[in-house]
Parts: C-alpha cells; sequence; structure tokens
C-alpha cells in the first residue's frame, strides 16, 4: 500500500505545480477536479482496510469535489466570460518556482515538526503542509477573483490531507462537516463572483479596495 | 412523589416544544391567521408541560440528570433539573405563554406583514434556550444555550429593522452581550482548570485556590451581571427594552434578565467558600444599582425605558437579598442565608409577574395611543378603565406596598438585614437597608408619576383623546398576572415550601435552624393583607352613596383651577414636572442636557426648552472611550488598504512564523550553514 | 384584653385632639384665645354631614385615596405600643410594614392629587413624594439603631427598650429622637417643611393635594392626618422617653398626657420657627437621615 500511497502523493504534488504554472482557468479548474479524485483514492488508501466510514468519505470527496464544484465554477466562468488570467501579482514563472521550493521546503522540514508520530506520518504531512503553501500562493498571486476561489480549495485540500491522519480520532461528523463547509462555501463564492463582476465590470481584485470606506 | 426523571423530561420536552413553536408559522404564508395561532397554542402547550414539570420538581421530587454524547471530544451534554433550576424556570412558562397570547392581539399579521412570523421564531427560541440555559450542567451546552438565547433576543429586539432607534439598540444588545459571553468563557474555563471538567458542579474546598475562585466569581459576576443589567454593565437594557416589541419586552424584563441572575446564583453555589468580602461587594453593587436606577427611570420620559430602568432596580434589590446570602454562608448565619436567598428568589418571581403585567399595560397604552411618550397621554383611566386598573395594581406590586407581593420579598431582604445588625459584631451588613427604604420611596415617586401621567388627569393630546379599550386577548394575560400577584401577596405561604428547597439546593444541604416560615411573619402577612382589603372595602362602601349623590347632583364639574375659566390639558402637571425634584437632586448623575430657551428683546421670538436624560454610563463613559479608541485605531489604517491579496499575505506570514517557532533551532541553523 | 380595646378606643378617639392642642398652642403663642381644643371633632362632624362635589376629571382612584390614609394609618397605629402596653399587632418586621403602610396612603394621595388634572395638586404631590425618600431612611436607621439597641425585631420590643438605655445611651438616643422628630414635621406637613395654614397653593405641600376633597372625604383625609400625628407622636414619645418605666394604667393616662405635652411642643416649634425654602427643605432631611444614622453608627461599635 505504501508504494501506492507515494505515487498518489507524487501526483498530488505535481497537480499543485501544474494549477501554478498555467494561466489558463479552465485548466486549473480541471486540476483542482482532479486533485479532488487523487484525495478520495488518497483516503482509502491511508487506511488501508476498506472501512464503512473512510469509503462513504471518498465517495463524498470525489462526487463533490471532482465533480459537483467544478461543474458549479464552470458555469460561473461561463457567465463572466473569462478565459485567462491575464495580469497575476506575481508572473507565472515566479510563482511556479515558489510552489516548487515551498514543496521542498515542505519535504525536507515537514517531518521535524513535533507532530505525532504515525505510519503515515513522513509522506501525507508534507503533502499537506506543500498543497497549502500552493493554495496561499494562489490566493495571493492572482487578481482574479475566481483564482481566489480556485487557491481556496486547493487551501482546503491540503487541509483534508491533514485530517486523514486523525481519520481515526477526530468523529465522522467533523470531516462531513468540513466537506459541508466547503461546499456552501464555494456555492456562495460563485454568487458574488457574478455580483462582482456585475458591480465592477471585472473581476480584477484591486477594485475590491474601493469598498474599504 | 418522587418521580425525578419525569419531572426532567417534561421540561426538555417543554423547551423543545417551546424552542420549535415558530416554526410552522415560517412555512405558513405571512398573512396566514394560522401561524401566530399554532406558534400561541404551542407555546401554551410547551409551558404547561414544563410547569407541569417544575410543580414536580419544587415539590420535591428528587434531582435527576440526563448525559448525553456530545460533538465536543472528551465533554458529555449533561441536562440535570433540580429545585433552583425548576425556580428560575416557572418564570420562563407562565410569561412566555401569556407573552403569546398577547401577542396574537398585540401583533397581528395584517399589521406587520415583514415581520411577523420572524419574531414568532425568535419568540419560541427564546423560550426554549432559557428553558436549558436553566437546565445545563455543563459548560459548553449552558454556553451553547446562552448564545442560543442571546442571538433570538438579538432579532427580537431588532424586529422594526426599519427603525433607527432598534438598530441602534440591537447593535449596543449584541456588543454587551459579546462581551459578557467572553467573560463566561473565561469563567468555564477557570472552572475546568481547577480540575472539574466541564462540569457545573459544585467544587470541594480544596479544590480551587482563593485567588483563582475570587478571579472566577468576579468574571461570572461581569458575565451574568451584563446580562441581568446591574448597573453599571446595563446601558444596553433601556435601549433593547424600549425598542422591542412589549410583549418582547416583558419576557425579556421578567424572564431573560433572570436568566442572568440565575447564572450569578448557580456560580455562588459553585464555588466553595465565599470570603465575606464577595458578599460586601454584592451588596454595594446591588443596593447602588437599585438607588440609582430608579433615579434614572424617574428621569425617562419614555414609559418603556422608564420600566427597563425600573427592572434595573429591582435586580439591584436581587442582589441585594443575594449578596446577604453570601455574606451569611461567609459567617456561617443559616438565617440570613435563609431570609437573603428567600428574598432573592422570591422576588426574581415577584418581578416576573409584576413587570410583565406592567410592560402588557405599556404595550396597550402605546397601542391605543399611538405613543410611548408620557408626555402626550393622560386621561386614559377613564377611556380604558380595565387597563387601568390592572395597571394600577402592577404599579401598587412594584413599589413593594402591602398587601401585594412586592412587599413580601422586600420583608424577608429586610428582615435578613435588620438581623445583621442585631447579631454582635460590625453591623455594616445593614447599611443596604435604609438603601433599599430610600429606593422604595423613590420607585412610589416613579409609579405614581407614570401611573398618574399616562391614566390620570386630562388627554394631553389628541391621540389620547381618542384612545380605545385593549381587545380581550391583550387583557386576559394582564389579568392572569394581576391575580398571581395578589394571590402571591395575600398567601406567601403557598411559596414557602418551594423557596426552602431552592435554597437547600443552593447552599448544598437543607440549612439547620427555623425554617422559612419560622423566621418571617408569612400567617401575619396573610391576615394584614385580609384585614387591609376588608377595612378598605368596608370604608369605601360607606363613602361610596355619598359620592354617587354628589356625582349625581353636578355630573360635569370641572375642577377647581384657582378661577381660570379656560382650562385646558396644558395646565396640568406633566411627568416630568413631577419628578423634577428628585431629578435636580440626582442631576450629578443624571446628567440631562438641557437646551434653555433663549429670549432676547422686548418682543422674543417663540422659544423651546428641551431637556433629555440619557444614560450616563453610556454616554459619559463609554462613548467617549470608543471615539478615542477610533481615533487611536484610524492610525493602523495603513495596514489596512483594502486589498484582499495583502491581507492573506498576513495570514500566510503568522503561519509561517508559528510553524518555524515550532522548529529545533538547531537543525534549522545546522541546514543553513551547511555540514 | 382590656389593653387592646383601650389601644383601639384611644387610637380612634384621640387623634383630633393633638391637633387641636397644636392649634391651641400656636394661637395662646400668637397672642390669640384661638379655637377650643376640641374644635377639629366639630369639623369633623359637620363635614361627614356635607355633600361630596367630585371634578367630572376624577376617577374612582380620587375616593379610594382618603380611604386608604385613614385604613393605613390606623393599621400602623395598631402595630405602636401606647405606655407600658403591647400593642393588639406585633410580629417580627413589623416596622417594615408601619413604614410601607405609609407609603401606600402616600401613593394614593399622590394619585388622587393627580387625578384632578389640577396643577397645584400636581405641586402638592410632587414635593410629598420628593420628601418622602429621605424621610423614608432616616426613619430606617432609626428603626436600626433601636433594633441594635433592644436586639429585637419588632416595634413592640425596639420601642419598649429605649426605658433602661437613657443613661448608657444618651447620645444615641437624642440623635435618634432628633431624626425622628424632622421625620414628624415632614410627614404630618409642620413647619418648618409646610405650613398647614397657609391658603397660597404654591407654598402649600399636604394642604394643597387634598384641595378638591370635599364632605365625608375631606373629613376621612382630614382624620387619616390626625391619626398619623398621633402615630408619629407615639414613636417619639417613646424614644425621647423612658415610658416602660411606669406600668399598667398609669403608665398609660402618662403616655397620653406626654402625647399631648408634645403636642404642645409641636406647636412651640411651629410658632417660633418660620417656614423653610422649598429647596432648602432637603438639606434639613438629610440632617435627618446623617443624624439617625450616626446614632446608629454608634452603636454598632
Amino acid at each position: 500500500m505504501i508504494s501506492l500511497l507515494s505515487s498518489l502523493v507524487a501526483a498530488l504534488l505535481l497537480v499543485n505545480l501544474v494549477a501554478l504554472g498555467t494561466s489558463r482557468i479552465s485548466t486549473v479548474v480541471r486540476a483542482v477536479a482532479s486533485q479532488g479524485v487523487l484525495l478520495g483514492l488518497l483516503a482509502v488508501a491511508a487506511q488501508g482496510r476498506l472501512n464503512g466510514t473512510v469509503v462513504a468519505l471518498a465517495l463524498a470527496s470525489i462526487v463533490l469535489k471532482g465533480w459537483l464544484i467544478p461543474v458549479i465554477l464552470f458555469r460561473a466562468l461561463r457567465q463572466v466570460a473569462i478565459k485567462r488570467e491575464v495580469e497575476p501579482a506575481l508572473g507565472l514563472l515566479p510563482s511556479l518556482l515558489l510552489g516548487a521550493f515551498a514543496t521542498v521546503l515542505a519535504v525536507a522540514a515537514g517531518n521535524r515538526l513535533p507532530l505525532a508520530e504515525t505510519r503515515l506520518a513522513p509522506l501525507l504531512i508534507p503533502a499537506s503542509l506543500a498543497t497549502v503553501a500552493c493554495g496561499f500562493i494562489l490566493i495571493t498571486a492572482r487578481r482574479k477573483a475566481i483564482s481566489q476561489v480556485l487557491g481556496y480549495l486547493v487551501l482546503e485540500n491540503g487541509i483534508f490531507i491533514f485530517g486523514l491522519l486523525l481519520v481515526d480520532a477526530m468523529p465522522f461528523l467533523v470531516e462531513v462537516g468540513v466537506l459541508l463547509d466547503l461546499f456552501v462555501g464555494i456555492f456562495v463564492l460563485s454568487i458574488i463572483i457574478h455580483h462582482i463582476n456585475r458591480e465592477f465590470s471585472s473581476l480584477d481584485t484591486r477594485r475590491l479596495s474601493l469598498l474599504k470606506e | 412523589m418522587r418521580a425525578p426523571g419525569l419531572a426532567l423530561s417534561l421540561l426538555i420536552a417543554a423547551g423543545c416544544v417551546l424552542a420549535a413553536s415558530g416554526v410552522p408559522g415560517l412555512l405558513l404564508r405571512w398573512r396566514s391567521l394560522w401561524g401566530p395561532r399554532i406558534a400561541a397554542s404551542a407555546t401554551v402547550l410547551g409551558s404547561l408541560l414544563g410547569l407541569a414539570g417544575c410543580a414536580l420538581v419544587l415539590g420535591g421530587s428528587g434531582a435527576a440528570a440526563v448525559s448525553l454524547p456530545s460533538a465536543v471530544p472528551g465533554g458529555r451534554l449533561v441536562l440535570a433539573d433540580d429545585a433552583l433550576s425548576g425556580f428560575f424556570a416557572l418564570p420562563v412558562f407562565v410569561v412566555g405563554s401569556l407573552g403569546s397570547l398577547y401577542g396574537l392581539a398585540y401583533w397581528p399579521p395584517a399589521e406587520h406583514p415583514r415581520n411577523g412570523r420572524r419574531l414568532r421564531f425568535c419568540y419560541g427560541l427564546l423560550l426554549g434556550s432559557i428553558t436549558f440555559v436553566t437546565l445545563a450542567r455543563d459548560g459548553v451546552g449552558f454556553l451553547v444555550a446562552w448564545e442560543a438565547m442571546a442571538l433570538s433576543g438579538y432579532f427580537l429586539v431588532t424586529t422594526d429593522a426599519r427603525s433607527r432607534e432598534a438598530r441602534r439598540a440591537g447593535w449596543l444588545y449584541l456588543l454587551f452581550s459579546h462581551a459578557g459571553t467572553l467573560c463566561l468563557v473565561g469563567f468555564f474555563a477557570l472552572l475546568a482548570s481547577s480540575g472539574g471538567g466541564f462540569a457545573l458542579h459544585a467544587l470541594a474546598p480544596g479544590q480551587i485556590g482563593r485567588g483563582a475562585a475570587t478571579v472566577a466569581f468576579l468574571l461570572a459576576f461581569v458575565g451574568f451581571g451584563i446580562k441581568a443589567g446591574a448597573m453599571p454593565l446595563h446601558s444596553w437594557l433601556p435601549a433593547a427594552h424600549a425598542a422591542a416589541p412589549s410583549h418582547v419586552s416583558a419576557v425579556m424584563s421578567g424572564v431573560m434578565l433572570k436568566a442572568g441572575i440565575y447564572g450569578i446564583v448557580r456560580a455562588a453555589s459553585v464555588l466553595p467558600a465565599p470570603p465575606v468580602s464577595w458578599g460586601a461587594f454584592v451588596l454595594t453593587v446591588g443596593g447602588c444599582s437599585a438607588l440609582l436606577a430608579i433615579a434614572f427611570a424617574l428621569g425617562q420620559r419614555d414609559l418603556k425605558r422608564l420600566l427597563a430602568y425600573s427592572s434595573i432596580e429591582n435586580v439591584g434589590i436581587i442582589l441585594l437579598g443575594l449578596g446577604l446570602a453570601l455574606v451569611g454562608r461567609s459567617a456561617g448565619r443559616p438565617d440570613w442565608v435563609m431570609l437573603g436567598l428567600a428574598g432573592c428568589l422570591l422576588h426574581v418571581w415577584n418581578h416576573a409577574l409584576f413587570k410583565s403585567l406592567l410592560f402588557f399595560g405599556a404595550g396597550s397604552v402605546a397601542h391605543a395611543t399611538g405613543t410611548r411618550d408620557l408626555e402626550l397621554t393622560g386621561g386614559l383611566a377613564r377611556r380604558m378603565p380595565a387597563t387601568a386598573g390592572l395597571f394600577l395594581l402592577g404599579s401598587v406590586a412594584i413599589c413593594g406596598l402591602p398587601p401585594l407581593n412586592g412587599f413580601v420579598s422586600e420583608l424577608f431582604v429586610y428582615l435578613g438585614l435588620v438581623r445583621t445588625a442585631i447579631a454582635p459584631g460590625p453591623a455594616w451588613a445593614a447599611l443596604p437597608a435604609p438603601v433599599l427604604a430610600a429606593t422604595g420611596a423613590l420607585a412610589v415617586a416613579c409609579f405614581v408619576k407614570v401611573f398618574g401621567g399616562a391614566f390620570l388627569g386630562t388627554a394631553r393630546s389628541a391621540a389620547a383623546g381618542e384612545a380605545h379599550e385593549s381587545p380581550p386577548l391583550m387583557l386576559a394575560p394582564m389579568a392572569v398576572l394581576a391575580v398571581a400577584c395578589a394571590v402571591l401577596g395575600a398567601a406567601p405561604g403557598l411559596a414557602a415550601p418551594a423557596l426552602e428547597r431552592a435554597v437547600a439546593v443552593w447552599a448544598g444541604h437543607p440549612l439547620p435552624g427555623p425554617s422559612l416560615a419560622g423566621l418571617a411573619p408569612l400567617g401575619r402577612i396573610s391576615t394584614g393583607a385580609a384585614a387591609l382589603l376588608a377595612a378598605t372595602a368596608l370604608l369605601t362602601l360607606a363613602v361610596l352613596p355619598a359620592c354617587r349623590r354628589g356625582r349625581r347632583r353636578a355630573p360635569e364639574l370641572p375642577t377647581w383651577g384657582c378661577g381660570y375659566a379656560g382650562g385646558s390639558p396644558r395646565l396640568q402637571y406633566t411627568a416630568s414636572s413631577f419628578a423634577q425634584l428628585v431629578t435636580a437632586r440626582f442631576a450629578w448623575a443624571l446628567r440631562p442636557r438641557e437646551r434653555p430657551p433663549r429670549l432676547d428683546g422686548l418682543f422674543p421670538a417663540p422659544a423651546r426648552f428641551e431637556s433629555h436624560v440619557g444614560d450616563s454610563v453610556l454616554d459619559r463613559v463609554l462613548l467617549p472611550r470608543a471615539r478615542r479608541l477610533r481615533k487611536t485605531a484610524a492610525r493602523l489604517r495603513i495596514y489596512q488598504q483594502g486589498d484582499l491579496q495583502q491581507y492573506v499575505l498576513y495570514i500566510v506570514a503568522a503561519i509561517a512564523l508559528l510553524l518555524l517557532f515550532n522548529l529545533p533551532l538547531n537543525w534549522l541553523v545546522g541546514t543553513l550553514c551547511g555540514p | 384584653m382590656w389593653s387592646v380595646i383601650a389601644h383601639a378606643a384611644v387610637l380612634a378617639l384621640l387623634p383630633p385632639l393633638l391637633g387641636g392642642v397644636v392649634t391651641k398652642t400656636k394661637a395662646l403663642f400668637a397672642g390669640r384665645r384661638g379655637p377650643s381644643v376640641w374644635q377639629p371633632y366639630f369639623d369633623l362632624v359637620k363635614l361627614l354631614r356635607k355633600g361630596v362635589a367630585l371634578s367630572a376629571t376624577t376617577t374612582w382612584v380620587f375616593v379610594l385615596a382618603p380611604v386608604l390614609a385613614v385604613v393605613t394609618a390606623v393599621m400602623a397605629g395598631l402595630l405602636v405600643p401606647l405606655g407600658s402596653f403591647a400593642p393588639p399587632v406585633a410580629f417580627a418586621g413589623d416596622f417594615v410594614l408601619f413604614a410601607y403602610l405609609f407609603a401606600l396612603g402616600r401613593f394614593f394621595t399622590a394619585a388622587a392629587a393627580l387625578d384632578t388634572g389640577s396643577p397645584f395638586e400636581g405641586m402638592g404631590a410632587a414635593r410629598e413624594v420628593g420628601f418622602a425618600w429621605l424621610t423614608e431612611p432616616a426613619l430606617f436607621f432609626a428603626f436600626l439603631a433601636l433594633a441594635r439597641l433592644s436586639g429585637s425585631l419588632s416595634l413592640d420590643g425596639m420601642l419598649r427598650a429605649t426605658e433602661g438605655a437613657w443613661l448608657q445611651r444618651t447620645a444615641p438616643l437624642v440623635l435618634t429622637a432628633a431624626g425622628v422628630l424632622i421625620v414628624l414635621l415632614t410627614e404630618c406637613s409642620r413647619m418648618p417643611v409646610d405650613d398647614p395654614t397657609t391658603h397660597l397653593e404654591l407654598t402649600m405641600i399636604h394642604e394643597v393635594m387634598v384641595l378638591d376633597h370635599s364632605g365625608p372625604l375631606l373629613g376621612l383625609v382630614e382624620y387619616g392626618a390626625a391619626v398619623k400625628l398621633f402615630v408619629l407622636e407615639a414613636l417619639l414619645l417613646h424614644v425621647m422617653a423612658p415610658t416602660a418605666r411606669v406600668t399598667g394604667w398609669p403608665g398609660l393616662a402618662l403616655f397620653l398626657l406626654g402625647l399631648l405635652a408634645v403636642a404642645i411642643g409641636i406647636g412651640a416649634v411651629e410658632s417660633t420657627m418660620a417656614r423653610l425654602r422649598l429647596l432648602h427643605v432637603p438639606t434639613l432631611l438629610i440632617a435627618a437621615v446623617l443624624s439617625c444614622g450616626f446614632a446608629f453608627l454608634l452603636l454598632s461599635r
């Protein structure tokens, strides 16, 4: 199982970099969707045996993040008619390099953090930290509001990976709650994106600072 | 009858039914009459269940507890009932059901299309959450119920969301409520750290240190005191009670404030071995609260704000009783504990009864005349005789005058306080007795002002002159409350067993020494009340024929106004002029803002005089500090440019810093500097 | 049993005489002969025979107020011992009932004054309730001092314990007596607080509150005021003098003579002092509060 697990983790880290490296928004959405599917498989692989709880969790993750949320996002994209992230705050190559550096740092230093020692920790903690860092980079480095949403999704994926370590200790309720949270959040954000576009005729978040006062 | 589980199940069921009573109305159309009817029936049903549960618990069935698994790791949700919980839960059911019936006629869907359904939903939620506050025995469950109560209260205060006054009142309410909850979280954290987990059980004497216990007590007092409305934590109360609809104000004043009192009482019973300073502190706060609040009440011209300040005064009296009980517990005098706590608890019930009656009356006045301003009403006793009579009964009760129920609870407190004077040793604990006497006299002044200004004399505005009597559905709840006041005043022995059981729960064990009936002259109060009523009735009947003859002979006599033939309603004393002698003396606390008229020249233009009494703590202390804080905080604006990415960057920096702290330093140095 | 009947009889019949004695004393001080001391009785009988004129503005509260003034004053009188006999009603905490009965009477009298819709009566009512908040604490401080002195929670025990105390505790008792005297002058609307004989509405307190009452109602008002004066004089006499020293019926007779002497004293005070400016009356009342408070302080050392 460990080899399956490590290949899944490697695929996950690659998808992170793909999301960072492209300016086509639909590609980023597809990358995030595939991350969702990978996470579902990761959940099953991490557990080892086919526990009913874990299978339900994995299925929920795959359906929600792999299908439902991308559908919502594509619909929002169509309404807004945006195809590319044209003027990011941090250029594509610099953000890609930053993401790679964060991944390396996570792999090197992640296991030194004073966290609980489990069998799967050496693999999952760096993956989680790297994904969280890439999510943050997406949020801070991109200007369009929809990129913020995608960065938030990647961030949540990172936290989900971390949660897989604790799937025995944390009650099922919390994981389901997190998923529900995510779904509601995306739903609301897609509506907000539509309104932002209608109000400012653009999704550039720099315009939002006009709302400060 | 020992049926502990039955009582607890009844109370839990009552809480659930009450919380859900407004939900069916949400699903129906706003215009439908069935929404309010279902809500009222559900509230009455829930209240009957709850009253049955309370009767069982107060009648001597033992305490029961139920423990449910909780979402919080390592904790369980514990619900339990005992005589103290039952005592505080009873007003919820009585006032809640009567208020719901009152609201049927007071807030009909036809007149309030936008907020009727929300009002009924939040009303039910408020009643249900207060029930669960009294039943919760673990910190997390308690705080959840407390927050539910606070939030539903917020939505009820801002029912009339279009009114600027209501929005401002709701904002103040929310601020204070959350400050209080913060203190409560601290209190529960302190309790948990002393080894009791989050459970709300009495701590053993050695379990918590003296300093920690005092800090915990202060946190609980401030947190619960904000909700109870003790001065100087009261600034949210007048605005909130004035802005809410009248039956909601009745529930907030009669029941929600008592949830704060319940918290203080429970905290005092949980913390062991109180030093005398706690009792002295509570006595001081209670006395100052009572005296200053009634002075503020005298300065108000808005009827509901006045009643709100009067609630603060009564909370002060309740705190006096509690302070006396604390002093008694420190001094080892069970008679002081019994009298003090019995006075405190009985005043909780009494206040719930007569304050709700008064708020219902205020609602009737507002409903009939369209105004809450005492300067624009008058002469309503002729047009609304039933409301006037019931309001008069409520006023007499709230002033603590015999033969009604206010007198009984104040008598208990007085007896306890004077007992501390006759005991050997220093007698500082008896000093609140004259303060209470002054408060009582000021309350008489205040409620003569209210009753005289609203109901007596002649109408001061056109609207007051055309007032109509309230519909029976608004009068019936008032009549029930009035009868309850009279019964408790004439037969206080009925409440004595319940009081003794509640006091026993508070003290942890049944108190040694004489019972309440042995310490206080309950039987004499009943005979005295009966004698007073009988003598009054006889003498009135004796003079009635002469009065009838006089009215028949000269039916349209005007009042002698020293020969002024063209009398007008504006000649009579107004409510604020009535109170002026007292408010002038208390001007150091009330700080009225006056704008004197400008008269210059030989033929001056028409001029106005304006005088307004705001809330001194809010206007003179809190708002200037808040403004100064805002000016200082404006200097931090450079960090707040409105750029979303910048804010996320701050979060990332903070997380990175925290992570960095956790990395062992030598490893970091090793990798950076190379082998 | 006989003492109860005597108490009731004295309470019912004697009060107007005290008012008559005060008026006679003031007349003698002014060099006049003055009306007979029995004049108040004749006035009451005359009023009972007259008709009632009720203003159209008033309601049933106006009729209830004089009734309650009499009932509350009489019930308060049943709580105060006369001479060395025990009062008909005594229980722990009856001093609270004593004070609050008067408050009940005050509530309704003030409400009846507002009921007429006349500015003068409103003025009088405002002043009456505006002074009451200072007399009540003075009275309660006095009760606290007496309770500490006697160790009893009932008026009966409190008032009869001054007997032995005058030798050891002179200072507190003098202070308490001064405070109770000022309370009496305020509650019964005597000089220097109020002038009962002025006819200027702007200067009255109590008289103006009852301006609109007539016939039997006015009779009840006057009688109630007389009973109130009687009860408060009895209270003052107990504090001022060791009344329980002479027991039995001679003691009662001596007590009644004492009451007449106090009435003469009140007449003397009224004749020799001018009425205080209204703004200075609270200062006098605060002095009463402080006086009784100091008495309590001295006793609680």
